[in-house]
């Protein structure tokens, strides 16, 4: 999928300011605090959840695209941990932003919906239906106590307003691809308090199959080749996973050097892709060519293709980087953990 | 018991105010407060415009809450605080994402959007504006 | 307008009474006070019944009725007034204005509250009420919080260490122990007051007002209807006066001034022509240290930020400038919410007819009642006068 004259003209991310070590949840399941996944992940505060992350990030979006809310004419939500089963979030973020006049929605996806968003967003933008939209990636990810995704499940969200090209872009986009299979490489059942997933069948026919997929179909169809990129995203459950693939597909670690945060702050679904992309437009220079491919469970990815524009250089410090997000930080015990996640039960 | 009235339009009608910090500047003696309403606590005059308040204050009392209400039961312990905005409004708000051992009078703070209280597990979510401090 | 007396005081002890309901304590005190005042149950034309927290606490509403039915005096004008804290002081008011008006020649004006049903956190939900739903109690404040919040900025504002703050329970606890209707009649350390736990940072256990359960009945009446008594056993009301002031802290620009007590005040020494320096006696509404310290400074009788001075220096003793909550204030006596108005009328009624027993007053004859609703959002003041 080619676009034309579609661009990124702010974006946000917000990670919570606790964390907790893998090395602690390791103590309690008496597991080698030496052999986790990442070394810590970010943890929701008791008053958090996907949707007062979104708030947050759409609201530094907003701080650098310098515009007035009045001309969003989407609001299009992706999270797998919405507050509420039935009731959407996208309507209160509007109703934050005071636009009422518009098309808000939550999607679902995995870790995938975050990615979605931005798709429908772009094909709305480009279709004219609208002349700017918001898409966001939220996610306070729920991970079964002792299971082994408690050790990545993490929280953050990354919010982009998209609009028509124009003089103050931040980044535009070159071309789409996706590519999704029935893989029910991890799923939740309806009124399912915590996701099941299927081990090591996440791995190569999920993950790297669909990731490997997208990114080849998008690089075939714009004709672009793994050293055409100055930087790469992937969906991140883990350190491991992201590395391997980039391997894979032809890309070194230089390129991934931005991209790649789960080690920081853990897997944050389907904030994930996005909040590497916040901190590699954090980063890049102007005319930089960035892939950006995500995986949701079920399965399925989409690619991008974005080059960065000169808007980048006014606009990146409007608001908080996602390092400052990462930086500061509260570490929390297990304890205080299971109180934030509600997982004390009375 | 759910000692706060469990109801849907009640919070909802109040949204706007607690979503965006709109406040009242009264036309008449320049006095601004929070919430809007329709009449000046000050001074009585009906001439009040709502206004957006500033995002940012100053912390000017506090305390920590070790006995809750019942609906705050499961959050204690957790700050109340006393802020002035930039432009003088107060306004009466939790403090958020800071432990109750490092809180202080006159800290700077900015709004953030957190969840409040429930209205039972299975009932509507209240949101509005709590603070934080501003990290250095 | 008509002179207005007591002629009748009866309540029930201040604590948790497990085996009396709400009615039965309304019932206990309106007999008592029926008593005292040797009238009989069909002099009574009107009822203002003080109560907060009925309806959220007991599920029970329309208390005049109620009273009036498990009374047995069905017919007579009955009604509950509400006021948070002060419910019991502007039952009271409104109590004095059906006498004063010449509508009524007896009328009884009674406090209730019966709070040990509920569990604290019930309890802590019902109090924040007094302040606003959406905007205060939406935060999860508690009512002591909002106190703590005035405490705090008293402390820095004025640079006064919280133990002298503190001393107002000691105080309140050693003039409890004299008297039968206390909730806790036992005296205690300024040590244990700082070292109970924290319930609102900076206010601990031991400075706030316990949770109980109880009744009081003052009975008004006429000038004619005072003539068949003994004139030391009346007590004149000459004045009673109610003042609001704006519901919420955030609201107010000085939050460590309780304005509507000035405004009370005012009215109330202007009512009865009389000067601060002629008050003899004074029972405060300290619902926490602090506010003890801040209502002598709003009522006039130290400076601002000095309040504190009084209690430290012996002045609110027995024996003191400004003899203050002899029968152990909010603190030890108790604080019913909506029946503390009237034990607080109780408590000047008492000392002014010299029936003080060992906290007896030296020849008290004006004393001053004040009886505070919210975080000072209604403040009632009476005053009243030995015959």
């Amino acid at each position: 999928m080619k676009i034309k004259d579609v661009s990124i003209i702010g974006y946000g991310a917000y990670v919570p300011i606790f964390r907790i070590r893998d090395s602690e949840i390791a103590r309690v399941w008496g597991r080698d605090p030496k052999r986790v996944p990442v070394n810590e992940k970010s943890v929701p505060g008791y008053d958090e959840d996907s949707l007062t992350m979104a708030v947050e990030a759409t609201l530094n979006a907003l701080k650098r695209s310098n515009i007035s809310p009045d001309i969003i004419g989407a609001i299009l939500v992706g999270s797998e941990s919405p507050p509420y089963a039935v009731k959407p979030s996208a309507t209160v973020i509007a109703e934050v932003l005071g636009v009422s006049r518009i098309v808000a929605v939550d999607m679902e996806f995995a870790c995938r919906a975050g990615t979605t968003a931005m798709q429908n967003v772009i094909g709305m933008v480009g279709s004219d239906m609208i002349e700017a939209g918001i898409a966001i990636g939220t996610d306070t990810a729920q991970g079964r106590p002792g299971d082994e995704l408690e050790y990545t499940a993490a929280a953050g969200a990354a919010s982009y307003i998209i609009s028509k090209s124009g003089n103050d872009d931040i980044a535009r986009f070159e071309g789409s691809f996706s590519y999704v299979t029935d893989t029910p490489d991890f799923w939740r059942r309806e009124g399912e308090r915590f996701p099941c997933h299927g081990y090591r069948f996440t791995g190569e026919p999920a993950y790297f199959h669909h990731i490997y997929s997208a990114a080849k179909g998008l690089m075939d169809e714009l004709g672009l080749k793994p050293q055409d990129f100055a930087h790469v995203v992937f969906h991140q459950p883990n350190v491991k996973f992201p590395i391997r693939i980039a391997k894979q597909l032809g890309f070194n670690k230089e390129q991934l050097k931005y991209g790649l945060l789960s080690g920081y702050i853990g897997n944050t679904y389907a904030a994930a892709s996005l909040i590497g992309l916040a901190n590699v437009l954090d980063n890049a220079k102007v005319g930089d060519r960035i892939l950006v491919v995500s995986f949701g469970s079920g399965a399925g990815s989409d690619a991008f293709s974005i080059i960065v524009e000169d808007g980048i250089l006014s606009k990146r410090d409007l608001a908080p980087k996602v390092f400052d997000y990462i930086s500061r930080k509260k570490y929390v015990d297990y304890s205080i953990y299971s109180k934030f996640r509600r997982n004390i039960v009375m | 018991m759910n000692t706060f009235i469990n109801s849907v339009p009640r919070s909802w009608r109040e949204r706007k105010y607690k979503y965006r910090l709109i406040g009242g500047i009264c036309k008449k003696c320049n006095a601004t407060f929070y919430p809007y309403r329709g009449s000046c606590p000050y001074c009585g005059s009906d001439d009040i415009e709502e206004v957006n308040l500033p995002k940012k204050g100053r912390l000017i009392s506090y305390t920590i809450i070790y006995s809750p209400p019942s609906e705050f039961r499961l959050k204690q312990p957790y700050i109340v605080g006393l802020i002035e905005l930039e432009d003088g409004t107060r306004i009466i708000a939790q403090i958020t994402d800071v432990d109750v051992n490092e809180v202080k009078d006159g800290i700077e703070v900015e709004a953030v959007f957190r969840r409040y209280r429930e209205q039972g597990a299975d009932g509507i979510i209240e949101y509005g504006i709590k603070f934080r401090p501003i990290s250095d | 307008m008509r002179r207005v007396y007591v002629c009748g005081i009866g309540a029930t002890p201040i604590g948790e009474h497990w085996e009396l309901s709400l009615r039965d304590l309304m019932v206990l005190a309106a007999k008592k006070a029926l008593e005292d005042s040797t009238l009989t149950k069909r002099d009574i034309e009107a009822v203002y019944i003080g109560n907060m927290s009925s309806g959220i606490l007991q599920g029970q509403e329309h208390l005049g009725s109620l009273f009036a039915t498990w009374f047995g005096i069905p017919g007579v004008s009955a009604q509950k007034c509400e006021a948070a804290c002060a419910s019991g002081g502007v039952a009271f008011h409104q109590a004095f204005l059906a006498v004063a008006s010449g509508m009524y020649d007896v009328v009884v004006a009674m406090g209730v509250e019966k709070m040990s049903d509920g569990n604290t956190y019930d309890v802590t939900s019902a109090l924040i009420m007094a302040d606003d739903q959406e905007y205060v109690a939406f935060t999860g404040s508690s009512f002591v919080g909002l106190n703590a919040l005035i405490y705090r900025r008293y402390m820095e504002k004025f640079n006064v260490k919280h133990e002298d703050i503190a001393m107002f329970a000691v105080h309140d606890h050693k003039y409890a122990v004299n008297n039968p209707l206390a909730q806790y009649r036992k005296a205690v350390t300024l040590e244990t007051v700082l070292n109970s736990p924290i319930v609102a940072d900076p206010l601990r256990l031991f400075e706030c007002a316990p949770i109980g359960d109880g009744a009081a009945v003052v009975i008004l009446c006429s000038e004619e209807v005072a003539k068949k008594y003994k004139s030391d056993r009346l007590v004149e009301v000459i004045a009673s006066s109610v003042a609001t002031d704006i519901l919420s802290l955030h609201n107010r620009k000085d939050i460590v001034t309780l304005n509507a007590t000035k405004l009370a005040m005012n009215k109330a020494l202007k009512m009865s022509k009389l000067d601060l320096k002629d008050i003899d006696i004074v029972e405060l509404h300290d619902a926490f240290t602090i506010l003890g310290v801040i209502h002598l400074e709003d009522m006039g009788f130290a400076e601002k930020g000095k309040g504190w001075m009084l209690v430290k220096d012996g002045e609110i003793e027995k024996d003191g400038k400004i003899p203050t909550n002899l029968m152990g204030g909010l603190k030890a006596r108790g604080h019913p919410v909506g029946a503390t108005g009237i034990y607080e009328v109780i408590d000047v009624v008492t000392q002014l007819r010299g029936e003080g027993g060992r906290n007896q007053v030296d020849d008290a004859e004006i004393g001053l009642a004040q009886n505070v609703g919210g975080v000072g959002g209604t403040v009632t003041i009476n005053l009243f006068r030995r015959l």
